[in-house]
């Protein structure tokens, strides 16, 4: 694989994505902390909000530490260098968030939506890309639409005004073969000034092979997070790729050691619990589960008395898609009385 | 005797309403409007006998005289309602809204339909599909005890979200959230919806959280819970309680699922049917009160 002399834009997860992994806790000066050593790490693009975007404070989702406008509030004044990015789900936020953000002084908007329903981000583009963000249209689960299907998908987030669509591997379910074929796709037949991401999720340990095939493919825009920290087995981690990068003749213009030592020595000992490929992440790498499924599935595990596994099956096989985190306790209470049912009967 | 009816908007949401109302016992659908001629509503329409015009509801208003026309659902979308809804008014005729432009008062047949007896509004607002289906619980947790904050989460198959669903999104969380306060009870609302695109097509899902202000009195609410959804069923049969109420401190869950009757889109489009059931259930008590002579519509000075 040649990637000599490529340039790829890093985009760091912890703040956002990583508010999966923290229940959402990660509190305001956490925040201050982490984005300060990534910016200085040189990471130009850093994103902050609740783990399901604007407005996902929720007890769908949970409840944050801080409110989106606290933390972003927070953390943009102290940053020299480094961009800040929101992310804002259609059914979730609306475009109402849009003008707080600005006035916060974000400068990159992820609309994200299941891969197969970008229509109903026409509105949220349109206004974020009229407000002059940076516009990006985020392709969620896209393991489950195939790369002309998602090129649909893309082509109408372009025509709202997107600037740069992601391929979201959200259930770290892709293959590189996967993963190439849907960026290849895209970069045929996109505009060539519309920019290409990929946002990989570790859950089958794929997230820099992932993350290469996408650049060799045409992808310049990539996601990670420090030490990984992100829902599921976490996200591509970013220390391990951009140093994997550097290796490969690649520039992203972030300091290979400055950010080992803000994965190891800043975002770390955050951990409530070590970000690893355990059995349950990788049920959802292997059977295509939304990864931030994982910390609701073991809370109604433990609550409802099954094997958080059984109920990660079973959202595989009904098929849900991002946000469906009330089905988590559905499930969990179906498996409940089934068992109870069988007990009866043994009896 | 029947009050005779025009349906806007040829949609899913249009078409479905018209086979219900073609079984109505006080509603007669006599008009189907729509935008576009080839549309398979209006061709629904023209074999059910209906007149129908693709000129908007421009093609409708010389027709509302001549065919006394007293009743207009609007399914079209939430940016195009206003207009109708001024056009209609202008001719005296009272506006059952579908699209979550809310103009007019919220209606939740099972909850307030009552309290819009003998008020002369022209036009009544729907919410929303979610909003109809879930909030009559959170209503039957507020009449037990103070619920300081409603959330509902509607699930809905991808192929019966039409495009104007999908251009409403933004409308379709505020309006819920708004009648999530004003209608159920709660202090604080909020409103999530997720289109799911499995095939077979999943049937719609309603998830609704109340967290009440003090320690939820598990009896009662369950009771109220189970009284609001025969309620709910005596319209949409297919309205079906799957897990809960769970209760776990101050939290109540209430897991929902909502068949349709598949008139138009197959059953799983509950959605649909709770919509166009309870538009139907509400033009039918204003139209017993303009058959016995309690309500008089009247034309709005332009």
């Amino acid at each position: 694989m040649d990637l000599e002399g490529k340039n790829v834009t890093l985009h760091d997860m912890s703040l956002r994505d990583g508010m999966h992994a923290k229940a959402h806790q990660i509190t305001p000066e956490q925040m201050v902390a982490v984005a300060r050593a990534l910016d200085d790490a040189g990471v130009p693009l850093i994103e902050v909000t609740h783990g399901d975007g604007l407005g996902g404070a929720s007890v769908n989702y949970g409840f944050p530490a801080a409110s989106d406008e606290e933390y972003l509030r927070a953390v943009i004044p102290e940053m020299k260098q480094a961009k800040i990015s929101a992310l804002l789900i259609p059914g979730i936020a609306t475009v109402d968030h849009l003008h707080m953000i600005k006035d916060c002084g974000v400068n990159t908007v992820r609309v994200a939506t299941h891969c197969t329903e970008a229509d109903v981000s026409e509105q949220h583009i349109m206004k974020a890309r009229e407000m002059g963000f940076d516009t990006v249209g985020f392709l969620m689960m896209a393991h489950m639409a195939g790369p002309e299907d998602l090129l649909t998908q893309a082509k109408l987030m372009e025509s709202y005004g997107a600037n740069c669509i992601y391929c979201t591997d959200s259930a770290g379910y892709m293959l590189p073969d996967d993963v190439s074929a849907r960026i290849s796709t895209l970069r045929d037949a996109l505009k060539p000034d519309t920019e290409l991401g990929f946002h990989g999720h570790h859950n089958l340990a794929m997230g820099v092979g992932n993350s290469l095939a996408a650049v060799e493919a045409g992808a310049n825009r990539i996601d990670g997070s420090a030490a990984g920290l992100g829902a599921g087995a976490g996200n591509t981690p970013l220390e391990a790729f951009n140093a994997v990068l550097d290796r490969m003749g690649a520039t992203t213009g972030v300091d290979v050691f400055k950010l080992m030592n803000v994965a190891e020595d800043v975002i770390v000992p955050l951990m409530d619990q070590l970000i690893r490929l355990d059995r349950d992440s990788l049920i959802m790498g292997y059977a295509g589960v939304y990864s931030s499924f994982l910390l609701h599935a073991k809370r109604a595990a433990k609550k409802h008395g099954v094997p958080s596994g059984e109920i990660l099956v079973e959202l595989g096989v009904r098929k849900t898609v991002g946000g469906q985190e009330d089905m988590i306790e559905d499930v969990a209470l179906n498996l409940a009385r089934r068992r109870a049912d069988a007990a009866e009967l043994a009896k | 005797m029947k009050v005779n009816a025009a349906l806007i908007g040829s949609g899913n949401i249009g078409t479905d309403l018209m086979i219900k109302a073609l079984r109505s016992d006080h509603i007669n659908p006599k008009w189907m409007v729509g935008i576009e001629a080839d549309s398979d509503g209006l061709k629904q329409a023209a074999a059910a006998g209906l007149n129908t015009t693709h000129e908007g509801i421009d093609g409708l208003l010389g027709a509302i005289e001549r065919d006394d026309i007293k009743i207009a659902f609007d399914a079209t979308s939430a940016y195009v309602h206003p207009e109708n809804a001024a056009k209609l008014a202008a001719h005296g005729v009272l506006t059952i809204d579908l699209t979550p432009a809310a103009i007019g008062p919220y209606c939740i047949p099972p909850v307030n339909l009552a309290e819009h007896v003998g008020k002369q509004v022209m036009n009544v607002n729907m919410v929303t599909c979610g909003g109809q289906a879930t909030i009559p619980m959170v209503a039957a947790v507020s009449r037990i005890q103070a619920v300081d904050y409603g959330e509902i989460i509607a699930t809905v198959a991808s192929k019966s979200a039409g495009p104007g669903t999908r251009k409403n999104i933004d409308e379709f969380t505020r309006t819920t959230a708004g009648a999530v306060e004003q209608i159920g009870g709660a202090k604080q609302g909020k409103a999530i919806i997720i289109l799911n695109p499995a095939e077979p097509p999943l049937i719609m899902r309603d998830t609704v959280h109340c967290l009440t202000q003090d320690k939820p009195d598990e009896a009662a609410i369950t009771q109220s819970v189970h009284a609001m959804i025969a309620e709910v069923q005596k319209y949409v049969p297919g309205y079906r309680l799957k897990n809960g109420p769970v209760f776990d401190g101050k939290r109540v869950s209430i897991f929902l699922e909502v068949e349709g009757l598949g008139d138009y889109l197959p059953k799983y489009a509950g959605n649909l049917d709770i919509m166009t059931a309870a538009a139907l259930r509400t033009a039918e008590m204003f139209a017993e009160e303009i058959l016995d002579g309690s309500l008089v519509l009247t034309a709005a000075s332009a």
